[in-house]
């Protein structure tokens, strides 16, 4: 399946610092990030970045990140990080991190996952999986787009969901461990498909689906299932 | 340099074993597949070796495995930054395949490409002389299916997008082609030691 944008691969060459400016929480467990990088060469929604960390001995650390934010010209972009247990480099951001501070990033990289807003989109998201799910929402609004986007996002409680407070309409969340009033709680099933997938848009939906391993492999089953070609299902496993 | 304020990073066990810019997994294997996991059955996997070659050969399941057995234990290395150490692949060496199709001398470099359309390039001289393989055992049982079972390409001392999962067959050619990944960013390449990430590396 070929990836859907080029990819310049002298920017995805060169690190480039990254000033954090603002931090905003999101979830008990889940923060946003915003930079300036003034030489940020722009992405296109669904792509990811490389950022590392380097301590006083030497020492890097290096992990991939999805961009949370909708292309724009501001010079800024935003990352949106679950606080891993233990974890060395999401550890530094949740508990040191404060604006001023800067760190390197490289990108945007890979043209596979990327969205550029021109095809009928159905995104499935799980956890940390939503955020370049969002980018893609985010684009979709910024840009008055009126081709088809569907996403479904699944977190195990209300005030686990990232991003409550922006979902329209597009959006059907799905509550794994407790729900509000009146709405069921479990995993992501067919019955959530169905609708869709029985009256997808006239070119079909390309589908985005993003999480953990195993939401990556529970999610793209249910997609075939219910009818949607594998060479339209593009999948970002997080780990 | 540019340090990070206040980062430490965890106590780490470096070595000679661990390629730059990577960290032990310890017993995790991650998956890593831009693609839905494939219902291949043994029965449905086959093995060519085209383009080329003397003569083009196709394998099925059970010719595969009449092949001579041969297995790789050491380590491996991803390009999302772990490495894996002491894993024991079972299987046939690649040159087992090669030898029986006969590669001309024109052919300098091969892509691997899998039953779900993914691919990955690599210079012939990657998967000869004893360093790549076909596999259908991880730690002496059959290799799951999210990890590319029944049986993939293992080429250990490259990154291991490179270590086609379900693979279908090489293509020799007379020159580089770039395959799925590479297509989308990635390294021609892929030296783990080297860090050959993305395409400017
Ligand atoms: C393409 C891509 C995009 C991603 N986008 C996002 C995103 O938008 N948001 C997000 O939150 N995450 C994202 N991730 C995941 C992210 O890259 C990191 O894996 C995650 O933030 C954890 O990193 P960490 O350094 O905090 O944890 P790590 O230190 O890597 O730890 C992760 C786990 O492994 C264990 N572990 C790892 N190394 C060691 C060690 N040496 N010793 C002991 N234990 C160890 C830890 O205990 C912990 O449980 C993405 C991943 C990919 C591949």
């Amino acid at each position: 399946m070929p990836g859907r944008i080029e990819v310049d691969g002298r920017v995805a060459g060169t690190w480039q610092t990254a000033t954090l400016t603002e931090i905003r929480r999101e979830t008990p467990r889940v923060s946003t990030f915003r930079f300036a990088v003034p030489g940020w060469a722009g992405h296109v929604p669904g792509q990811h970045l490389m950022l590392r960390l380097t301590a006083e001995d030497g020492y890097v650390a290096q992990r991939h990140y999805s961009l949370a934010s909708a292309p724009d010209d501001s010079g800024h972009i935003e990352l949106t990080l679950d606080h891993v247990e233990d974890g060395e480099v999401s550890g530094w951001f949740h508990t040191v991190a404060r604006p001023g501070d800067r760190i390197e990033v490289r990108g945007p990289l890979s043209g596979f996952f990327a969205w550029p807003g021109d095809r009928p989109a159905l995104l499935l998201g799980a956890g940390s999986g939503v955020v370049p799910l969002m980018s893609m929402v985010r684009h979709h609004r910024a840009r008055g787009l009126t081709v088809p986007l569907r996403l479904l996002v699944s977190a195990r409680s209300p005030g686990d969901l990232i991003y409550a407070g922006e979902y329209g309409a597009e959006t059907t969340p799905v509550f794994t461990r407790s729900a509000p009033a009146g709405t069921p709680v479990g995993r992501m099933t067919a019955a959530h498909l169905a609708p869709l997938l029985s009256r997808p848009p006239a070119d079909g939906w390309e589908a985005y689906v993003c999480g953990s391993n195993s939401f990556a492999e529970h999610a793209s089953r249910l997609l075939v299932a219910a009818g949607q070609p594998v060479d339209r299902i593009r999948i970002e496993r997080f780990g | 340099m540019n340090t990070t304020r206040g980062f430490t990073g965890r106590p780490r066990a470096t070595g000679p074993q661990l390629p730059p810019g990577q960290y032990d997994a310890g017993d995790d294997w991650p998956v890593l597949s831009a693609e839905v996991t494939p219902d291949l059955s043994p029965a449905d996997w086959t093995f060519r070796v085209g383009g080329l070659v003397a003569e083009s050969r196709i394998w099925d399941w059970a010719g595969a495995r009449r092949l001579p057995a041969s297995a790789y234990a050491g380590d491996i290395h991803c390009v999302t930054g772990w490495s894996k150490f002491g894993v024991r692949f079972g299987g046939v060496s690649l040159d087992t395949f090669l030898e029986e199709a006969g590669p001309l001398p024109s052919a300098t470099h091969a892509v691997a490409y899998a039953h779900t359309g993914y691919s990955a390039n690599l210079p012939l001289a990657d998967l000869t002389g004893g360093r790549a393989w076909i596999v259908w055992e991880y730690d002496g049982r059959p290799l799951a299916p999210e990890h590319g079972g029944p049986a993939r390409l293992v080429v250990p001392h490259l990154y291991f997008w490179k270590s086609v999962k379900w693979v279908a067959g090489l293509e020799l050619l007379d020159r580089d082609e770039p395959g799925f990944w590479e297509q989308n960013g990635y390294h021609a390449r892929g030296n783990p030691w080297e860090e050959q990430r993305y395409s400017g590396d």
